[in-house]
């Protein structure tokens, strides 16, 4: 049987299609403004890598914010019910999934089988989420994607006040004024978002394994503020962006017709 | 081509002819240090006479001995005439000269008291970087107050942002944001940094200005309604800070809640440094003013 997991994020469409439980093929678009489109063409991607037609899908399921637009009217979930599934899957002994993603950050506290017992979740501000790193690296100058391989040299904690990103934004002006550099700034940045993703986590409890989840899992630099903040090893999988997506895909898989 | 600073607004200074300073008694001043914008005010005798209103620089010593010589301009006078300098706002404690440091909280609510007259009872002062709700007596004290200072929403850095994503000068979004046919639902994020990706997708679909407008200041209005309503109102309410003067979220505010704002012929964003002069000026009087 061959399933397809959707996951509409708020900045990239990502799509997993499974096999009779094996990954086969992934596709990815930016979300953009016409997500409808950008979901159509993450999945003729996806198709196109794994040589199927679309009719080659026995079901669909559907997760994140813009899941309404996903195509193939499929089965929808929410997104911490596929985090948690996507996560077990691939880390078992997985019992917090933080995940963090361009505009929300949620923990999940999930059972072996990738149950949600309790679940907290940052929707309405950008302080804890990728769209704080983004508003920080344009103030730094610096690309996103190196951002967090430069607060990694840093020699020294200095603390950020402000936790609203456009006031952070000011903050990390004035700190380039004042000549500091850029590597601590950077790891102030992530101490910063890192403090407010697990003050968030600590309200559904953390038991271990902690795995962490969704686009912004792949900046270094927020990995490690996270394990300090914790003062736990956390652990990353290899594709972290297309963790709820292989949820998705499994639900519908799981799902009798 | 230097590109154009939208969120950049007017700097000004005045002071008023018909009041001669060497014939009073009393010469004091306030200087409120805020976050994005500086005040001075000179009272004499409680009286306003000079005031100025520019951007805060980088270091509040600094800003707070520019916007104080400014004021002084062409009066005459010198920080020495001053018998006492109050110094208020988030840079208070950092202007070398002061002689003594007062809330920002009290001051505006003293300024209020002396610019609305004694009825005001909640006092909403939207700052540069923070939003606070006060309530106080007839003679200007503060009895309680609630401030948000974690979030831009309902601030005028918030609006500066806006302003400069869709290239309109700070000072014209008020107007412009009434040139809608039909007033739009507000933008459904709260913060600044949704809103404007909000605001993108708006603009894309092909909606005006002024009707991108309209939604955020309706929205930035809702906010500081939430705020106004976790403390109460109680009439006569007033409102001082920059955002004061943009019609487009006043009157968004006044219809959600109902109650109509006084209005003033004073400049609503010098009310926490001209609070700080009162005060200086009561110091004075106590014989506790500057330290010589």
């Amino acid at each position: 049987m061959v399933t397809a997991g959707i996951d509409m994020g708020a900045k990239w469409v990502k799509v997993v299609l499974l096999r009779d439980g094996e990954v086969i093929a992934r596709g990815k678009a930016l979300t953009g403004f016409e997500q409808k489109a950008s979901a159509a063409k993450a999945l003729a991607d996806a198709l196109g890598q794994a040589g199927l037609s679309a009719d080659a899908i026995d079901r669909t399921a559907a997760t994140g914010a813009g899941r309404k637009d996903a195509p193939g009217s499929p089965i929808e979930l929410t997104e911490v019910t596929a985090a948690a599934l996507g996560a077990v899957q691939i880390e078992r002994s997985a019992r917090t999934v933080i995940d963090v993603g361009a505009e929300e950050g949620r923990a999940i506290k999930t059972t072996d089988a990738g149950k949600v017992v309790d679940f907290a979740v940052n929707e309405k501000c950008a302080a804890g989420s990728g769209a704080f790193t983004e508003a920080m690296a344009r103030a730094l100058e610096t690309p996103v994607e190196e951002i967090g391989p430069l607060s990694l040299q840093s020699s020294q904690a200095i603390p950020m006040n402000a936790q609203c990103a456009v006031f952070a934004e000011s903050e990390v002006v004035s700190l380039l004024h004042a000549r500091t550099p850029k590597a601590d700034i950077a790891r102030a940045v992530h101490d910063a978002i890192a403090n407010r993703i697990v003050s968030m986590a600590r309200k559904v409890g953390i038991n271990e394994h902690v795995v962490l989840i969704g686009g912004v899992a792949r900046n270094v630099g927020f990995v490690d503020a996270v394990e300090r903040e914790l003062g736990l090893k956390i652990t990353v999988p290899p594709d972290p962006e297309f963790v709820s997506a292989l949820g998705a895909a499994l639900h519908a898989a799981e799902r009798r017709g | 081509m230097a590109e154009q600073e939208y969120w950049r607004w007017t700097e000004y200074r005045h002071h008023d002819e018909s009041i001669d300073p060497r014939a009073g008694a009393i010469v004091a001043a306030g200087i409120d240090v805020g976050s994005v914008s500086s005040q001075a005010v000179v009272t004499v005798d409680d009286r306003l006479y000079a005031f100025s209103s520019m951007r805060t620089g980088s270091n509040s010593p600094d800003s707070a001995t520019n916007a104080l010589n400014w004021a002084l301009e062409g009066t005459g006078l010198t920080p020495g005439d001053l018998a006492c300098v109050v110094g208020t706002g988030y840079g208070r404690v950092n202007i070398p000269f002061a002689d003594k440091a007062i809330t920002e909280i009290a001051c505006h609510a003293r300024g209020a008291n002396f610019m609305y007259g004694p009825s005001v009872r909640t006092l909403l002062d939207m700052g540069g970087q923070d939003c606070k709700i006060i309530h106080c007596d007839e003679q200007g004290k503060v009895r309680a107050f609630l401030m948000n200072d974690k979030c831009a929403a309902g601030t005028g850095r918030g609006m500066e942002v806006f302003a400069d994503l869709l290239a309109v000068p700070i000072e014209q979004v008020g107007a412009l944001s009434f040139e809608v046919e039909e007033e739009p639902d507000p933008v459904s994020s709260t913060c600044v940094v949704f809103a404007k990706s909000e605001a993108t997708g708006l603009l894309r679909r092909g909606w005006p200005k002024s009707k991108v407008l309209a939604a955020y200041c309706a929205a930035m209005a809702h906010r500081v309604v939430t705020l106004i309503e976790r403390l109460g109102i109680e009439k006569e309410f007033a409102i001082t800070g920059g955002i004061a003067k943009n019609a487009g979220v006043v009157k968004r505010l006044q219809r959600e809640l109902g109650v109509e704002p006084l209005t003033t012929t004073y400049d609503a964003q010098i009310a926490g440094a001209l609070g700080g002069a009162l005060f200086a000026t009561a110091l004075v009087r106590k014989g506790k003013g500057r330290k010589a």
